[in-house]
């Protein structure tokens, strides 16, 4: 996998950048650093290199090569956006060496110095030169431009005029005609609707494949995955994990509590209703091979298990677990009373029932969970745990989807194919 | 020498950045490009009622409005040069921290945007020279010579203003209140000759005047220009412009992080 240096786009060695901190960047007021500069030419004082600082890029090694697309994840304020900043110039590191090829195009907002005075004619030819187009290029691309925008029939119109999908597809347009040799990308897709989204994921992939290398910074986990092979993870400066995307966000997922808890533990849970003949004591999601499951994905194998406490005797007690939106509409809930599954008389102790789900229908998001427990005879409920969990479901990635779902896709993943019928 | 290759690769957004600064003016005011000629002319015409009239301040054998008028045009050029260049960085902010280009395109693209005022307003002298009976002979190549002294004096002075701006907000407060006091003691007011041979040494000091008085000499006949005085006032141009270009360019690595 060692790529030969002639295809390496950027090589990183042991690069580290060192912020001061504090409440401005600057020197602050020119007074300061008279005051500092005496004290320091008498000998007393504070050197410049005690004052607060923090680092946030440490030690960074990275090679990319020249047509890779790589997803860039981490918390905010974990070094992403510095090191978006470090490769395309803006800033520089304190110490290491940065070697970038060719021609460097950073898209760290999209429409960067537009003006709203300006129309958006005059704003395509502004924008496309601050990003390092020649102006014979710009007019080589400009009908091209307009068309990818869709904002033709304003083209004139100053931009202040314009809605914030347009501002922003017009700046992705002047963007997606730059054909640099190293794209770096800082989360253009926070914003817009979904279909300017997905218009946005094609063209970057799109990059990647003319054999362009990308690097692309995104929350929007499920993006990265579908267009980045390989995904690097920045974690307070450091880097902490570089990988096949999958792994890299699974590991992601797991450490920023963003994944379940694979064990939710009820022993603490109060204001529950029920007679108290048995207590749910915890519920476990399971993989395929019976461990712990805390990163799931739609699609997956997966195993509820619910174990409760009988503190006497019952007579064929009803589980359910039911299943939200965020929305609060029910989704589904499975029982084991519709499945004629009967737990007969259950001793007082420990029980534990196992809920087998063979290919998790659910789409990527969040849903909360209700568990609850009937008695047989009159339906009244035992124990009761309202909204007591949520499910977190994640993208599948590439394994189900041929392409990326745009945001908010429904609940359901239905069992179905596609096929052209006669007519 | 690589600096200078690194702005003409750049000189399209160079150009575009001087197009915008230059369009967007224009556009908003209701006057439009006059206001590079209105400015200067109003100026004059105070001038010469309020020190020419009523304070009788000699205006060296030229006419009062050519003699004022020949000095606001440097002189406007300069202050609103530098207060543009000076803050040209901070106004930029979203630039500065999202994309990469030469640093230096920036004060510079303001003070092109100048000279386009410079020589919108320029042109009422060909009005003004003829109504007061003023005639240029062969000196008059020596005005765009001062131009350029005041363009490298002006740029120089910017980007060293620029650059201590973003470091020291001070700046944007000194720096209105320096232009006014550079007014004063620049001979845009009061004529050359009169001052002590004493005292001269202090107004050499200040390369402006050479240029205010050189684009006098110049245009009007009858009044040889001061070589020496005009070579000093290059020669501090000169250093001006080194000295604050390398200072521009030594911290300019640092502006996105400070600003």
């Amino acid at each position: 996998m060692q790529p030969s240096p002639r295809d390496i786009a950027i090589r990183m060695s042991s690069v580290s950048k060192e912020y001061r901190i504090g409440a401005s960047q600057g020197e602050g007021m020119l007074r300061d650093a008279l005051v500092g500069g005496v004290k320091r030419l008498l000998g007393r004082g504070s050197s410049p290199s005690k004052r607060d600082t923090v680092w946030a890029l440490k030690d960074v090694d990275l090679e990319i090569a020249k047509d890779e697309v790589v997803g860039v994840i981490g918390r905010n304020g974990s070094g992403k956006t510095t090191l978006l900043k470090l490769l395309s110039k803006i800033t520089y590191p304190t110490s290491g060496s940065i070697d970038v090829r060719g021609r460097v195009a950073s898209l760290v907002e999209v429409g960067t110095g537009f003006h709203n005075e300006l129309s958006g004619r005059d704003n395509i030819y502004l924008n496309g030169s601050i990003l390092g187009l020649k102006r014979r290029e710009i007019a080589e691309h400009f009908d091209a431009i307009v068309e990818y925008s869709g904002v033709g029939a304003f083209l004139d119109t100053p931009i202040k005029r314009y809605s914030t999908g347009m501002r922003l597809r017009l700046g992705f347009a002047v963007a997606a005609h730059l054909f640099p040799d190293v794209l770096l990308v800082d989360e253009v897709l926070a914003v817009g609707d979904a279909e300017f989204q997905a218009k946005c994921l094609a063209t970057l992939s799109e990059v990647g494949r003319r054999g362009h290398a990308v690097l692309f910074v995104s929350h929007n986990l499920e993006a990265i995955e579908s267009i980045c092979s390989r995904t690097i993870w920045i974690d307070r400066g450091d880097l902490r994990m570089d990988g096949p995307s999958r792994e890299v966000i699974a590991a992601y997922l797991k450490e920023t509590a963003q994944a379940n808890t694979a064990v939710v533990d009820f022993s603490d849970a109060t204001g529950r209703p029920g007679t108290g003949e048995a207590r749910f004591s915890a519920m476990e999601f399971q993989g395929p091979s019976g461990r712990p499951l805390e990163v799931i994905r739609t699609a997956d194998e997966l195993t509820v298990r619910f174990e409760f406490e009988a503190f006497q005797a019952i007579q064929s007690p009803y589980i359910g677990l039911s299943i939200f939106t965020e929305f609060g509409t029910i989704v589904t809930h499975p029982n084991t009373f519709s499945a004629g599954f009967e737990l007969g008389k259950v001793e007082p102790g420990k029980h534990a029932v196992d809920l087998r789900i063979g290919r998790l229908s659910l789409m990527p998001g969040r849903y909360p969970l209700t568990l609850w427990m009937n008695r047989h005879s009159d339906s009244e409920s035992i124990d009761w745990l309202e909204q007591c969990a949520t499910l977190t479901v994640h993208s599948p990635g590439s394994s189900v989807f041929e392409r990326s779902l745009p945001r908010r896709t429904g609940a359901v993943l239905l069992d179905a194919e596609w096929h052209l019928g006669d007519p | 020498m690589s600096r200078l290759a690194e702005i003409f690769r750049s000189r399209e957004l160079l150009y575009f950045l001087t197009w915008r600064d230059v369009k967007i003016r224009y556009k908003q005011t209701l006057l439009g490009a006059a206001w590079a000629v209105l400015q200067p002319l109003i100026t004059m015409v105070v001038f010469t009622v309020f020190f020419g009239r009523l304070a009788n301040i000699p205006t060296g054998g030229m006419p009062g409005p050519i003699f004022y008028y020949l000095a606001l045009l440097p002189w406007t050029f300069f202050a609103a040069g530098i207060t543009n260049a000076g803050n040209s960085l901070i106004t930029n902010t979203d630039l500065l921290t999202k994309v990469y280009f030469p640093r230096a395109i920036l004060p510079s693209s303001t003070i092109l945007a100048g000279l386009v005022d410079l020589a919108i307003a320029s042109a009422l002298l060909a009005v003004l020279l003829p109504w007061y009976g003023v005639a240029p002979d062969m000196e008059a190549f020596a005005w765009p010579l001062a131009i350029l002294v005041l363009v490298v004096l002006t740029l120089g002075a910017g980007m060293l203003v620029a650059a201590i701006n973003v470091m020291y907000r001070d700046v944007k407060y000194a720096l209105p209140f320096a232009v006014q006091l550079m007014l004063f003691v620049s001979p845009v007011i009061y004529p050359t000759e009169n001052i002590a041979d004493e005292y001269r040494w202090l107004m050499l000091m200040n390369p402006l005047s050479g240029i205010i008085e050189t684009s006098r000499s110049a245009i009007v006949p009858g009044r040889a220009i001061d070589w020496t005085h005009f070579g000093i006032s290059a020669a501090i141009a000169g250093v001006v412009f080194l000295v604050g270009s390398a200072y521009f360019y030594r911290v300019q690595r640092r502006f996105a992080d400070l600003v």
